[in-house]
């Protein structure tokens, strides 16, 4: 089963130096994750103060300066994984240098037939 | 052939429903799909005679009648197709799996206690999904037992389902390094049944034995298939506090308080299974909290009176499962506990200590404690104030009768004095 991986942090908690530590060991994460055949696919993002926010309302098109809601912990990053079950997710999970510092929320991934 | 049938249907129906479950991944249709088997059995049985292996039939049937389903229904099931093939694959190579094995059975039995109790579904959802898929009580059942409405029971039961497919908990029993932590889940579920059952937490009766005796059957369960001594812990805990059912209300249904139960009523058929498995619990290597909580159950039934009764060591026992589970409410049982043995002094700084810490400010018994305390000591104005804070939080009828019986007393002394 897939599963998305959704990093959220508040972003003033990082002292400094302690952002580019957490990547660094993420990224080797990502490679164990790749030699156990789990992983697909995985990024930090640039701070929500960076975010654009679109919708379209009777064909307009809105854009907005800022995320789609202002919360005390933003979405940081996210990970794109293949396993057999919540468990394997689970422990995980449990791995992502980021959940030591916020939350790390998992949700099963519909898996669309005739995708491109 | 009937009653053959009939009895196989009481006696088996939960157990086979586990293996139905594992081998087609969903409650709903290993529900339906056994039902099915016995449907057939009744219809075909009575001509062609019971089969060798009547359960090993029953499941396969049900697993034949899941695959017929899933082409019936016109819906899109991803992963339907899937399944069809892996299962004909399987009877392909293995027409004649032996399903009866008891071993087998027993497992799946474990993995789907464990699959309903996993941490990722909320605690009401596990304990729903426990009675109902593991215990097979009613959905009918399970909410007038939690004064639910039944389509409220009904919603939770299809919530934790939906997950449990959606999301890909797995039917399976966990591995060593996460057994401990996921069986604390498991046995916080049951010992929950049983304190709906025994403290009912509202409403106007103070027991619901139907659940008292579903948790402990459920514990019973657990502990034939993973003898885990804290399963053990668990198990005499309850049975000692249910040898004392009998004796915590009286003709008219009020609350009767330890001291004052008839001790000569109590069960003591309960009281030596409670004890045997208590000190097989407490042989373990590490003794878990469960076990301490047996092991305070266990003086107080060896006591011969309450004033007789082994406070230090209760103490004592206090003071391990605080360091074991530390907590305000394990807290205030050994103040109380504290009072026995130094006196309600002792007994009442430890309380009032804990109440201006806040966490139990909102606790009727820590306020219901402190009342108490303070009429033993002649501090009357105060025990009325505390009495009047535990009965403004109080939710239960009987023991709102009792705190006002206790105030009434007081008002009487104070005009007698």
């Amino acid at each position: 089963m897939r599963y998305m991986l959704l990093i959220y942090t508040d972003e003033n908690v990082w002292a400094e130096g302690e952002r580019e530590a957490c990547m660094e060991e993420s990224r080797q994460l990502c490679h164990t994750l790749n030699k156990e055949g789990s992983f697909i696919a995985a990024a930090p993002l640039h701070p929500v103060a960076t975010a654009t926010s679109i919708r379209v309302r009777q064909g307009q098109t809105l854009i907005t300066d800022g995320p789609f809601a202002e919360t005390h912990e933003q979405l940081g990053g996210y990970y794109l994984i293949d396993v057999p079950d919540l468990d394997a997710a689970i422990a995980i999970a449990g791995r992502i240098p980021g959940a030591r510092k916020g939350t790390v929320e998992i949700r099963p991934v519909i898996e669309l037939p005739d995708m491109p | 052939m009937h009653n053959e049938i009939d009895s196989l249907y009481r006696n088996d129906f939960r157990r086979l429903f586990a293996t139905v479950v594992r081998l087609v991944g969903d409650f709903d249709l290993a529900e339906d799909s056994l039902h099915e088997a016995f449907e057939a059995a009744l219809q075909r049985w009575p001509n062609e005679g019971m089969p060798d292996n009547p359960r090993a039939w029953l499941v396969s049937t049900a697993r034949f009648k899941a695959i017929d389903r899933l082409r019936r229904s016109q819906r899109i099931d991803l992963g339907a197709d899937e399944f069809i093939e892996q299962v004909e694959d399987e009877l392909a190579y293995a027409p004649d799996l032996q399903y009866e094995r008891d071993q087998e059975i027993a497992d799946d039995r474990l993995r789907l206690i464990f699959t309903c109790c996993h941490p990722a579904l909320a605690r009401e959802v596990q304990v729903a999904l426990t009675l109902r898929e593991v215990c097979g009580l009613t959905t009918e059942d399970i909410a007038s037992a939690f004064l639910l409405q039944p389509a409220t029971l009904a919603q939770r039961l299809v919530r934790g389902k939906a997950k449990i497919r959606a999301a890909g908990i797995p039917f399976e029993v966990p591995d060593a390094a996460h057994l401990p932590e996921r069986l604390d889940a498991v046995l916080a579920v049951v010992y929950l049944v049983f304190n709906e059952g025994y403290h009912a937490s509202s409403g106007a009766t103070l027991t619901r034995t139907d659940l008292a005796e579903e948790a402990i059957r459920l514990a019973r369960l657990l502990l034939e298939l993973l003898p885990d001594p804290e399963v053990k812990g668990l198990l005499a805990l309850m049975l000692l506090h249910e040898s004392r059912r009998a004796t915590r209300t009286d003709a008219n249904g009020e609350l009767v308080l330890l001291e004052h139960q008839d001790r000569s009523r109590w069960d003591p058929a309960l009281i030596a299974e409670g004890k045997a498995l208590l000190e097989d619990a407490l042989s373990a290597h590490e003794v878990g909290s469960y076990t301490l909580q047996a092991a305070i159950a266990a003086a107080h039934a060896e006591a011969p009176s309450h004033e007789a009764t082994d406070w230090r060591r209760i103490v004592a026992l206090y003071q391990l499962l605080l360091r074991a589970n530390p907590s305000p409410v394990v807290e205030l049982n050994r103040a109380i506990a504290v009072a026995m043995c130094e006196g309600p002094q002792a007994g009442l700084t430890l309380v009032n200590d804990l109440l201006d810490r806040g966490e139990l400010q909102h606790y009727h018994m820590a306020h219901a404690a402190q009342a108490d305390l303070h009429r033993r000591l002649g501090n009357i104005e105060a025990a009325k104030a505390a009495y009047l804070r535990a009965l403004a939080l109080v939710r239960q009828e009987p023991q709102q009768r009792f705190l006002m019986m206790r105030l009434a007393a007081l008002e009487k002394h104070a005009k007698t004095t």
